[in-house]
């Protein structure tokens, strides 16, 4: 238990159905990982929402810095020539 | 279920000392609310907007579990097997909505441990309709019809909320909320169409709930001084008056359809200004209940305290169980 009292966060992911990613939807507080499961269950899916749940320790998630997000993200905003849709291609010229 | 009408500040000494926020941020970030972008856990934010997130969300997280006690009242006594059915699926909705609402108000960096402390020390505040008592199984009906629909009147601008994790908590209680008050809707409209008992049993607790309800949206606009600034950061879109006017407008026809009186004399539909005028409300009433001085207000802190006691065991050996299983997987 931590200082406040409290079981340890776990953060939620869910894959609503098959072909799709897992999606960050919330987190639980639980004892321990198959607890956080079936906490994930009861919260996030009693309407059919997911086939699957991942469970993540929140202290385990390292996550990129907002202050950065420029320095991070800014670089790749001048390389337009990265789309498709920089290049022109003659009428004539098909399945390309 | 909730309404916006408790998240004003408590005018109280002791309350945090104002923080002079550096002016090129506040400025960043005003640009971002202007623009309409949300506002994620990791980024900078103002003091006051934190403080009054935290102050909402939880008030919010705290309603809905309380709100749990008056009709769970009723599991038991539901009139046949699906109602009981239906009622437990929504007060275990109600949980579940504590749940996403705690989890959203730890993202801004408190423990919902410590929220929890805040609301059984009392200093932490929820509806005031939670207050009421349930006498009968009309109730369960008016509070999903009324309550429920009072509260998704505020909540629905809330899925827009400037704050990610807390517009991202309420569109997920909207989806559910509906199911809540179309059942409260559905016991009303059995009972109305019922014996002239059970038609009485209905209006008797429209008679009773349809204050309260209109009670929910908070104080008016003139004596909600902390609206300008939610509306500026967008944490709310509407005024207390503008959404309790949005209501009565959407229920009063449902009442007509119910064969109800709504039970209040000035009640009249304004041709001209396209909404219906109606009576004072008894905010002496509002505020007595909010004080602590409704009829349940200390029979539901009692439960909800009696409740964590009891529980403390279960979270203790909870731990020693998980603590018991990785030290042998460890040796293993």
């Amino acid at each position: 238990m931590n200082e406040a009292g409290d079981w340890p966060l776990y953060e939620i992911f869910i894959r609503a159905r098959g072909g799709l990613d897992h999606k960050h939807v919330g987190s639980v507080h639980a004892a321990d990982a198959a607890m956080a499961i079936e906490h994930a269950r009861d919260v996030y899916t009693r309407r059919q929402e997911g086939i699957s749940v991942w469970a993540v320790r929140s202290t385990d998630i390292v996550a990129s810095d907002p202050g950065e997000a420029e320095s991070l993200f800014d670089p790749a905003r001048d390389k337009v020539y990265r789309h498709p849709t920089f290049y022109e291609i003659p009428k004539e010229v098909e399945t390309l | 279920m909730y309404t916006q009408g408790l998240a004003e500040p408590p005018a109280r000494a002791g309350a945090p000392e104002p923080v002079v926020e550096d002016a090129e941020q506040l400025r960043r970030f005003e640009a971002r609310i202007d623009a309409e972008e949300k506002i994620e856990p990791k980024d900078w934010m103002p003091a006051a907007y934190r403080r009054t997130l935290i102050r909402q969300i939880s008030q919010h997280a705290h309603s809905e579990i309380v709100g749990m006690l008056p009709e769970g009242n009723w599991i038991g006594r539901a009139p046949s097997l699906q109602r009981k059915l239906i009622l437990i699926a929504k007060v275990q909705d109600e949980g579940g909505h504590g749940a996403y609402l705690y989890s959203a108000a730890e993202t801004l960096g408190v423990s919902r441990a410590e929220l929890i402390d805040q609301l059984l020390a009392g200093t932490a505040k929820y509806s005031s309709i939670f207050n009421y008592p349930t006498r009968s199984w009309a109730d369960i009906g008016a509070i999903g019809w009324l309550v429920d629909g009072a509260a998704i009147m505020n909540q629905i601008p809330l899925c827009r909320c400037s704050y990610g994790p807390y517009a991202r908590a309420m569109t997920r209680v909207c989806k559910e909320e509906s199911f809540h008050q179309r059942q409260g809707y559905d016991i009303m409209l059995k009972l109305a169409n019922g014996t002239p008992a059970q038609k009485r049993m209905a209006q008797d607790a429209l008679d009773r709930w349809w204050w309260p309800s209109l009670m929910m949206f908070g104080p008016p606009d003139t004596d909600s001084q902390h609206t300008a600034l939610s509306v500026r950061w967008k944490i709310k879109r509407f005024t207390n008056d503008e959404l309790r006017q949005k209501f009565i407008d959407f229920t009063v026809p449902q009442a007509r359809y119910l064969g109800l009186e709504v039970p209040d004399p000035e009640l009249r539909w304004d041709e001209q200004g396209r909404c219906h005028r109606f009576g004072e409300i008894d905010w002496s009433e509002f505020h007595a209940v909010l004080k602590g001085d409704g009829p349940c207000n200390r029979e539901r802190m009692l439960a909800r305290r009696d409740a964590h006691e009891a529980g403390r065991w279960v979270r203790e050996a909870a731990l020693a169980h998980a603590a018991k299983h990785r030290r042998a997987a460890a040796m293993a």
